[in-house]
């Protein structure tokens, strides 16, 4: 449709996008350090239940994040064929689990669409926008939005 | 070579103000020394070395105003050292307050910021009048030698009492690497009196080879001066023996202006190193080789020493040999890195090692054999990795002598400092963690603790009060103990005190241990006064609050009339640590095996529960309270009866013991420390996580928080064990 990228203009974005069920969303790939099969991971005591646990990634402790929990509340059944996204946000490193990488999209920034106001289903604030790639369409993850709760219950939690 | 043309000057600041640190601390133990009447020439010589290193650096950086007071405390020590002054208790006090001022003038200098103009000015005229005073006829020349450019009168040359001196300067290859630079000894040479200067570049490498901060050089100086030889040798006192090896002798009159000659051999090798030398010279800026230009004119000069070639290389590699304790100023961070990857390396062997565990030597016995021996290495590599960040205690101890006559002359009390164990070893971040709390605690057993002296004669005890200092190693940990022999905790005015700060209700009956444990609750503080001592009542929770952070923990006993003891014990280091790996319901935790007193499965009768209590524990006559970990975590499929499952006993900071109940043990074994909060955030109840050997992370609990946890837990329901069990 529209958007079949003009790959090194200007205001060309790039994003990997990703399978839950039958929704399709990206992440940035400029946010991404890389993608791994899902491991098993050490659950972690009064966290909600979105939050997996923590895994050893070359040595050190991140938390993973099931974003099917996250947006529809239903724990993933994570099988080896899972895969984690493992993310970059602010100075933390986070895995997130979805059901499988879809592709690599090249968007023009101009054609990323608001989400739309009525959309104000449980997680349209963690989008940073839509975008339509042959047809389907995909939503964009604000990911700073999107984990910021999770990380930052420290005030609270500490206290 | 070094690109940097323009060079840094910064990096080179850093490194001489971290010196100043460390030579204004040791001038400082010295000196507490001298001033206890227990100082020898050697200490004064010492600290005279301490202040003319300060000063040397000063001159470079061009901070003239420590430079100016330096020079006056320099002359101080020279006139001390050489017996020209006497050191008076006066002069000692003197000195530690110049060390002080000292102290004030480097960290002027290197914050950058302008002390008032009379700064120190009282202390820097009373220096002035010492050796006046003492011995004004032999004062001058002493000021003379000390200062690195004497207002030397440079000498006529062929007046009465001129002497030709031949010089010889063999620096070894490390003589740069240990501060000294022989452009500046030729210098000061210089000023003695009429120089000539003569180098051998003979053992100057390829360019290829070179390495920057090795000194190639070696020099031969005449010299025609009215001074003695020891003047001359002054010049060269803190190269001497270790870092270069130095003659000089007297030349006979007639010997001066003669050519010895070597025509033949000193222009050839002039010839062949001058190629190499070149762009040494233009891309280095070591300063080194300035004096070449002077040496190429020199060729032909009186060159009395044929031993030159010879010897140099055996006796450079003597004057090398001994000198045991070289070290290098390494980048913390470089080493956390290298401890870091030890860390992983540890991790990945018990990984290697788990795998293996399914072979036998029979059918793999190279394999099996081969990690035994990784698992040897690592383990040997691990030690060494730790005991590069660990540091004697002595630097934390060194100020308490000049704490306790400070804060005792404050008080009108007398105090000995008797300290043992300073050269026990412990990481450098546990180090910097106990430097506040130590202070406190000094201050603590001074102000609370030690009697006034009439007090003390009336109880029958010797006027001056005794506080001892003393580091340990034990089991692993190291203990640091404070003890008193004052008046001890007056647990009447201690509790008194809790109740009417609320920390304590009225009635509520408490062990004296326990008593004695709320000295460290915040708030607290029995201080009638508040002094600038001590009392403002935030000392000792911050104390207790320091040594948790570092994973430690303190303790006070204390007999009334006979004194307190405070106990810190910390672990020592913060990377490594040997835990208990429990499992709860399929879950693996690691308890700290410092915290765990002993493990049980307890008899029916001696787990029941109580009510507003919760689940207790009976063992030997004691109540324990009883901690369900997998209800506080909410784990399903975990041993929820205790007489099926395990009690571990665990003893937190402060000293209260708890019961947690979990499945099983599955072992002891050393864990890397890592940081939740790195990537994630803090929870409750852990302090830490870690990797095991199959890679899968585990969570290490905190005790501390557990108890807590656990009150609350049963505050919220009352009749425990709740829901769980599945």
């Amino acid at each position: 449709m529209s958007a079949t990228t003009e790959a090194g203009q200007v205001g060309v974005r790039q994003f990997i996008s990703f399978k839950i069920g039958d929704e399709e969303y990206g992440i940035d790939i400029m946010a991404i350090r890389e993608i791994k099969g899902w491991t098993e991971t050490t659950e972690l005591p009064d966290t909600p239940q979105h939050l997996r646990g923590v895994i050893n990634l070359r040595g050190a402790i991140i938390p993973v994040v099931d974003l099917r929990a996250r947006f529809s509340g239903q724990l993933t059944q994570a099988t080896p064929r899972h895969v984690t996204i493992v993310v970059t946000v602010g100075a933390r490193i986070v895995g997130v689990l979805v059901d499988a990488v879809a592709d690599i999209i090249t968007v023009a920034a101009a054609d990323i669409q608001p989400v739309p106001d009525l959309d104000s289903g449980a997680h349209a604030r963690f989008l940073a926008g839509l975008v339509a790639v042959d047809g389907r369409m995909v939503a964009l993850l604000d990911l700073e939005s999107l984990l910021h709760s999770d990380l930052q219950a420290t005030a609270e939690m500490a206290a | 070579m070094s690109d940097d043309q323009g060079y840094d000057l910064s990096q080179f600041k850093a490194t001489y103000f971290e010196e100043c640190a460390e030579l204004l601390a040791s001038a400082e133990e010295i000196l507490s020394r001298i001033h206890d009447g227990s100082g020898t020439v050697e200490d004064l010589n010492a600290v005279f070395r301490c202040v003319h290193s300060i000063k040397g650096g000063a001159g470079a950086f061009a901070f003239d105003e420590l430079v100016h007071f330096a020079h006056v405390f320099e002359t101080t020590m020279d006139a001390l050292r050489s017996g020209r002054a006497d050191l008076s208790t006066h002069v000692a006090d003197l000195l530690v307050r110049g060390n002080d001022v000292l102290g004030d003038f480097v960290r002027a200098a290197q914050e950058g910021v302008a002390l008032p103009a009379d700064h120190g000015a009282d202390v820097l005229a009373q220096m002035a009048a010492i050796p006046d005073g003492n011995a004004p006829a032999t004062t001058k020349p002493a000021t003379a030698t000390a200062a690195p450019k004497p207002a030397a009168e440079p000498p006529a040359p062929e007046d009465n009492g001129f002497k030709t001196y031949s010089i010889s300067f063999l620096p070894t290859l490390a003589m740069l690497r240990t501060g000294n630079d022989p452009l500046l000894m030729i210098r000061e040479l210089a000023a003695l009196g009429d120089l000539d200067v003569k180098v051998d570049r003979s053992k100057l490498p390829p360019l290829t080879e070179m390495d920057p901060q090795a000194s190639y050089l070696s020099w031969t100086f005449t010299l025609i001066t009215d001074r003695d030889k020891s003047s001359i040798a002054d010049v060269f006192e803190f190269v001497e023996g270790d870092t270069a090896t130095i003659t000089i002798t007297e030349l006979q009159p007639e010997v001066e202006g003669d050519g010895w000659g070597l025509f033949a051999t000193a222009p050839a090798a002039a010839e062949a190193a001058p190629a190499p030398t070149g762009g040494a010279v233009e891309g280095d800026g070591w300063g080194l080789f300035e004096p070449l230009p002077a040496a190429n004119t020199a060729a032909a000069a009186p060159q009395p020493a044929k031993a030159v070639p010879t010897p140099a290389p055996t006796q450079a590699a003597a004057a090398g040999g001994p000198v045991h304790t070289a070290s290098i100023r390494v980048d913390l961070d470089k080493v956390d890195r290298l401890v870091n990857m030890v860390g992983e390396l540890v991790i990945t062997q018990a990984m290697l090692g788990q795998q293996a565990s399914g072979f036998s030597v029979e059918s793999h016995p190279e394999l099996i054999q081969g990690l035994q021996e990784l698992s040897h290495h690592t383990r040997e590599l691990q030690e060494s990795v730790m005991a590069i960040r660990a540091q004697p205690v002595k630097a934390l101890f060194s100020k308490a002598p000049r704490l306790v006559r400070d804060l005792s002359t404050k008080l009108g009390k007398q105090a000995r400092l008797v300290m043992s164990g300073e050269n026990t070893e412990v990481d450098k971040t546990v180090i910097e963690q106990l430097s506040d709390p130590l202070t406190h605690l000094i201050r603590n057993a001074l102000d609370h603790g030690l009697e006034t002296p009439e007090e003390r004669i009336a109880v029958g005890k010797p006027a001056e009060g005794t506080i001892h200092l003393g580091a340990e190693h034990r089991s692993g940990r190291i203990v640091i103990e404070i003890t008193d022999d004052g008046r001890g905790i007056d647990r009447k005015r201690v509790l008194e005190k809790a109740i009417e700060k609320g920390l304590v209700e009225r009635g509520q009956s408490l062990s004296d241990e326990q008593i004695d444990m709320l000295i460290f609750a915040p708030g607290f503080s029995t201080a009638s006064a508040v002094s600038d001592v001590s009392g403002r009542g935030v000392g000792m929770d911050v104390v207790r609050k320091n040594i948790q952070d570092v994973g430690g923990r303190v303790v006070v006993q204390s007999t009334p009339g006979a004194g307190s003891r405070f106990i810190l014990s910390l672990p020592l280091t913060l990377a490594v640590m040997d835990g208990m790996l429990v499992a709860i319901g399929g879950h693996r935790y690691v308890l700290p095996l410092t915290n765990i007193v002993e493990s049980l499965r307890p008899a029916a009768h001696q787990a029941r529960t109580l009510v507003d209590v919760g689940d207790v524990l009976t063992l030997r006559g004691e109540y324990i309270r009883l901690i369900p970990l997998h209800s506080l975590f909410g784990i399903h499929n975990a041993i929820t009866d205790p007489t099926r499952g395990l009690v571990v006993v665990v003893e937190t900071e402060g000293g209260d013991r708890v019961g947690l109940l979990v499945d099983e043990l599955l072992g002891q074994q050393q864990v890397v420390i890592k940081s939740l909060d790195a990537n994630f955030r803090p929870v409750e109840g852990i302090s830490a996580a870690t990797i095991l050997g199959d890679g899968r992370v585990a969570l290490i609990l905190d005790v501390g928080a557990i108890r807590a946890m656990g009150e609350r837990l049963t505050a919220q329901e009352p009749c425990a064990t709740p829901t769980a069990a599945e």
